[in-house]
């Protein structure tokens, strides 16, 4: 499963993409965020971590498959 | 609609789309970079987008506010990349018989893009750099 990062997120992880290997069974939204902070503890200090799944923002509920087009949404400051 | 993320924003193509003879009313706000922040100077912005998701929030939006008021033509431009203090950042515009709708309708249209649509500010001051409202 691969993740696009932007913002902050990059600066953290010091990468723009990340795979998340296969068998760490992931298979939600939520259980993603979980993953993420343990791997990358920073993370919880951002005001806020939002998922989007194929362009959409995304429950912690919502399922994943590798065909998704998954990315880290953190604040957002645009205008 | 005009809903595009560009290099460098042209506030006379917002102008010439939102033009209508139907309409007595064409409103259009420019964002411009402020040369301080917070009691600092700022020497630059960059701004990163999610492109295709930043496209589909602004179709949202802009559906939004036709639905909450009577808008002949709305326009969305936001700029990514490298931008100095004085430059256009985003363009956000309407055009509609009457200037009530127009006015309401872009402050609107601002509050939500800043609310939801996937574009990041990264600000540099002479000393540092910070990712706006990344942090609480």
């Amino acid at each position: 499963m691969e993740l696009l990062l932007f913002g902050i997120t990059k600066d953290i992880t010091g990468a723009n993409r990340l795979t998340v290997p296969v068998n760490e069974g992931i298979s939600t939204v939520g259980a993603l965020k979980r993953w993420l902070a343990q791997q990358y503890p920073a993370l919880a200090n951002l005001r806020s971590l939002a998922v989007a799944v194929d362009h959409e923002y995304a429950e912690d509920s919502q399922p994943l498959t590798g065909s998704n087009e998954i990315a880290l949404i953190p604040p957002v400051s645009g205008g | 609609m005009l809903l595009k993320i560009v290099e460098n924003i042209d506030t006379g193509e917002a102008y010439n789309f939102l033009q209508s003879p139907c309409c007595g009313a064409l409103n259009v706000f420019i964002g411009t970079v402020r040369n301080h922040s917070k009691g600092k100077e700022v020497v630059k912005l960059v701004f990163e987008a999610y492109e295709s998701m930043a496209l589909k929030e602004f179709e949202k939006i802009a559906v939004l506010a036709k639905d909450k008021w009577p808008l002949e033509k709305v326009a969305i431009v936001h700029a990514t990349g490298e931008k100095l203090p004085g430059d256009p950042v985003v363009v956000v515009g309407a055009s509609s018989a009457h200037r009530e709708a127009v006015f309401e309708a872009t402050a609107f249209i601002m509050h939500e893009l800043k609310r939801t649509v996937p574009i990041w500010k990264h600000e540099y001051y002479t000393d540092e750099t910070v990712w706006v409202n990344a942090h609480p």
